[in-house]
């Protein structure tokens, strides 16, 4: 699919990956990235064992246990993911990491790299699954989020059977266990996370960029991005403002929206922007921007080695996507087996060595420390984040209804739909 | 049995057109959500509201649709001309060219012009280079941007109805015209234009109605304060999931550009255009 030649450092290309998501361009140059301390963050890795996790398999609710008892294990498994969001051979385009789980369990896997927008993909899926029917995946993935929330609302997960995935409860990282949109992981178990921050060029705005008020400096007018995502937009400003999201009132959010209107009529904001913010901070149309830990890899890839991304001293925002069983798999068993086999340090250490976000087992660092041998991702704060980082990582407000969902995109809406 | 000919477009017409246009109006009018499902409850108030809410919107799509379509004929009527009347043997490898471009994806040709306009990049970083520009100076994110992009992107279709409309003009009016003394100039503005009116008629419809729908060129090249109707149809439909307002807000675009068509009619006659199309 995509090709390694466009490795220019004009970015002349319209089949632009950042569009996407993750990584495939040359390791070197990403490696680099990592090695260089780039980030604005010292390398302060802590041995994974600070990391121990102390969860316990909840038991199943009895309609579920039902429901579980009667499945029989099944040769196949159908896995919707992102795109260039799992290991990823750049000749073959192989995935060994899913041929060592058909070598090892038998079961064909078939990877769909279908998602790539929630609210486009869960449009997509509702209406199938509100019907009772089966949308053919028996694993998707979903950012933690409104149609996360929306899903478990509207019963179309399968809850998951805990007994059967050992491994997430010997090996995740507390930071995905018992998270706030899914207490108790009854329906998720998280594939990947990532940080939103600042992303900036220090050339264009002759300084460090320490703190989200940088995004409201008047010297950046007309060069400053922020993100069109309702969620991501009204969370920056909540830090901004020093208030926690996850515990943000309607009160706390309608001062955010005052102080983003301001930064709008004051000419700051160029764009409220989707995943094509990425694009204009290599063209130079935004010199400092909201952005995600992961692109500004790519970009660095790609050669735009100026941009410099940071966790900004008010905080940044931790997001998860996750892996969940939709209402009426054909494969539900296969979907545990996978999950369960994913949290080994073996096996999330492979794929994290591709995807370089934040690895949900801490103790794949020490795998891909010693046995990959690739120190500059094992090493790497935005990988394997230290406590220090973690404690300035900030949830989500988690929605409880639609109404209240309703009151938060009202409340944001006007300021990127005017 | 002609009658029963017919059953298939009528079949074609109820399933595509009748249903899904009465899915619209009447989600228009409900009430309710995701969550719990929805009801028509004849909620009027909707349309009050969508147009208190976005009346800028719909204001400004209007306006930018109207603007660029204007534009476009400005622009193509002049191309169109020279293909029709001087293009000689190569009119169809003219024409074929002007509409290569055109077989790339709309989104993919509007994202080229992101890193055209860039403020970096080909133009505005030459001219910045130059010194005849200064540095902070760009155009994406601006109503230009998005204005230029609704003329580019309807450059084929407004080319192609005035094309067929001069062709079609007989050559010996106009030698008539120069016969009994007129000049060239007036040739053209009381001969030529007149007679290819039809055109200029239809490619507004085609063109105009497309360009105030569009949420494409907006969402890619516009910025703050350039929305047009189509991306609050969006959002409210993806990310709001209010699907009472994104159906009002559609209904809405479809009743006024109804309106508007049916003044355009009025005013230039559909006769014209019944004449065009065949």
């Amino acid at each position: 699919m995509m090709s390694d030649q466009n490795k220019s450092k004009s970015g002349w290309r319209l089949d632009d990956p950042a569009l996407l998501r993750g990584l495939t361009q040359a390791r070197l140059s990403r490696r680099g990235f990592l090695e260089a301390g780039a980030l604005g963050l010292g390398a302060m890795a802590l041995p994974p064992a600070a990391f121990a996790a102390s969860a316990m398999p909840a038991k199943l609710d009895p309609k579920w246990q039902a429901y579980w008892d009667k499945q029989k294990p099944t040769k196949e498994l159908v896995f919707a993911n992102w795109p260039y969001y799992i290991d990823t051979d750049d000749k073959t385009g192989k995935h060994a990491s899913l041929e060592q789980f058909t070598k090892d369990t038998g079961i064909d896997i078939k990877y769909l790299e279908v998602i790539q927008d929630n609210a486009a993909f869960y449009a997509k899926i509702a209406p199938v699954l509100k019907a009772g029917q089966s949308i053919g995946n028996d694993i998707i993935v979903i950012t933690n989020g409104w149609q996360l929330t929306e899903l478990m609302m509207q019963d179309f997960l399968t809850q998951l059977w805990q007994e059967k995935l050992p491994n997430f409860f010997k090996n995740a990282s507390p930071s995905v266990i018992n998270p706030a949109y899914d207490p108790g992981n009854k329906y998720t178990v998280t594939w990947q996370s990532g940080l939103t921050g600042i992303a900036y060029n220090p050339k264009m705005t002759g300084r460090e960029i320490t703190s989200f008020d940088d995004l409201w400096d008047p010297k950046f007018a007309g060069h400053v991005g922020m993100m069109s995502d309702l969620t991501e937009l009204g969370s920056a400003a909540l830090l901004k403002l020093g208030i926690k999201p996850v515990h943000s009132t309607p009160d706390d959010w309608a001062k955010a929206a005052a102080i983003l209107e301001d930064q709008k009529n004051k000419g700051i904001v160029r764009q409220y922007y989707d995943q094509g913010y990425i694009k204009a901070l290599e063209n130079g149309d935004t010199w400092i921007s909201q952005a995600w830990s992961g692109d500004i890899f790519q970009a660095h890839a790609k050669g735009f080695t100026d941009l410099k991304f940071v966790v900004p001293k008010e905080g940044a925002m931790l997001w998860h996507d996750n892996m969940m069983i939709p209402k009426g798999a054909a494969n539900p068993l296969s979907a545990l087996t996978w999950m369960n086999y994913y949290y080994t340090p073996e096996m999330a250490g492979l794929i994290e060595d591709y995807d370089n976000y934040i690895c949900p087992v801490p103790s794949a660092q020490d795998y891909i420390l010693k046995q990959l041998k690739d120190p500059d991702v094992a090493n790497s704060p935005l990988v394997f984040p230290t406590k220090e980082m973690y404690a300035k990582a900030n949830d989500f407000y988690v929605f409880s209804s639609y109404d209240q969902n309703k009151k938060w995109s009202d409340t944001f809406s006007p300021i990127t739909q005017a | 049995m002609p009658y029963l000919l017919s059953l298939p477009s009528w079949l074609y017409l109820a399933v595509f057109f009748v249903v899904p246009l009465v899915a619209m109006l009447s989600m228009s009018l409900a009430t309710g959500n995701p969550l719990v499902g929805y009801a028509v409850t004849w909620h009027f108030v909707e349309f009050a509201k969508a147009v208190d809410q976005y009346w800028l919107q719909i204001v400004r799509s209007f306006w930018y649709g109207g603007l660029a379509t204007f534009l476009t004929l400005v622009l193509t009527y002049p191309v169109a001309y020279w293909i029709a009347f001087h293009g000689g043997r190569h009119k169809g490898s003219i024409l074929f060219l002007i509409l290569l471009p055109f077989f790339v994806s709309f989104v993919i040709r509007t994202l080229a012009w992101q890193f055209l306009l860039s403020d970096q990049g080909l133009i505005l970083g030459t001219l910045k280079s130059w010194g005849l520009l200064p540095q902070s100076t760009y155009l994406l994110s601006t109503s230009t941007a998005v204005i230029g992009g609704l003329v580019y992107n309807s450059v084929a279709y407004y080319v192609l109805p005035l094309y067929v409309a001069l062709e079609k003009i007989d050559r010996r009016v106009v030698r008539a015209a120069g016969d009994l003394y007129a000049s060239p100039a007036s040739a053209f503005w009381r001969v030529v234009l007149p007679l290819s009116a039809p055109g200029i008629f239809a490619g507004f419809l085609l063109v105009f109605v497309t360009n105030v729908g569009d949420f494409v060129n907006a969402a890619v090249l516009g910025g703050p304060g350039t929305s047009m109707i189509g991306n609050i149809i969006q959002y409210n439909f993806f990310n709001a999931q209010d699907y009472p307002m994104a159906a009002t807000l559609s209904s809405i675009l479809m009743f006024l550009l109804i309106i508007a068509i049916y003044f355009y009619a009025r005013v230039f006659g559909t006769e014209s255009i019944q004449d065009y199309a065949a």
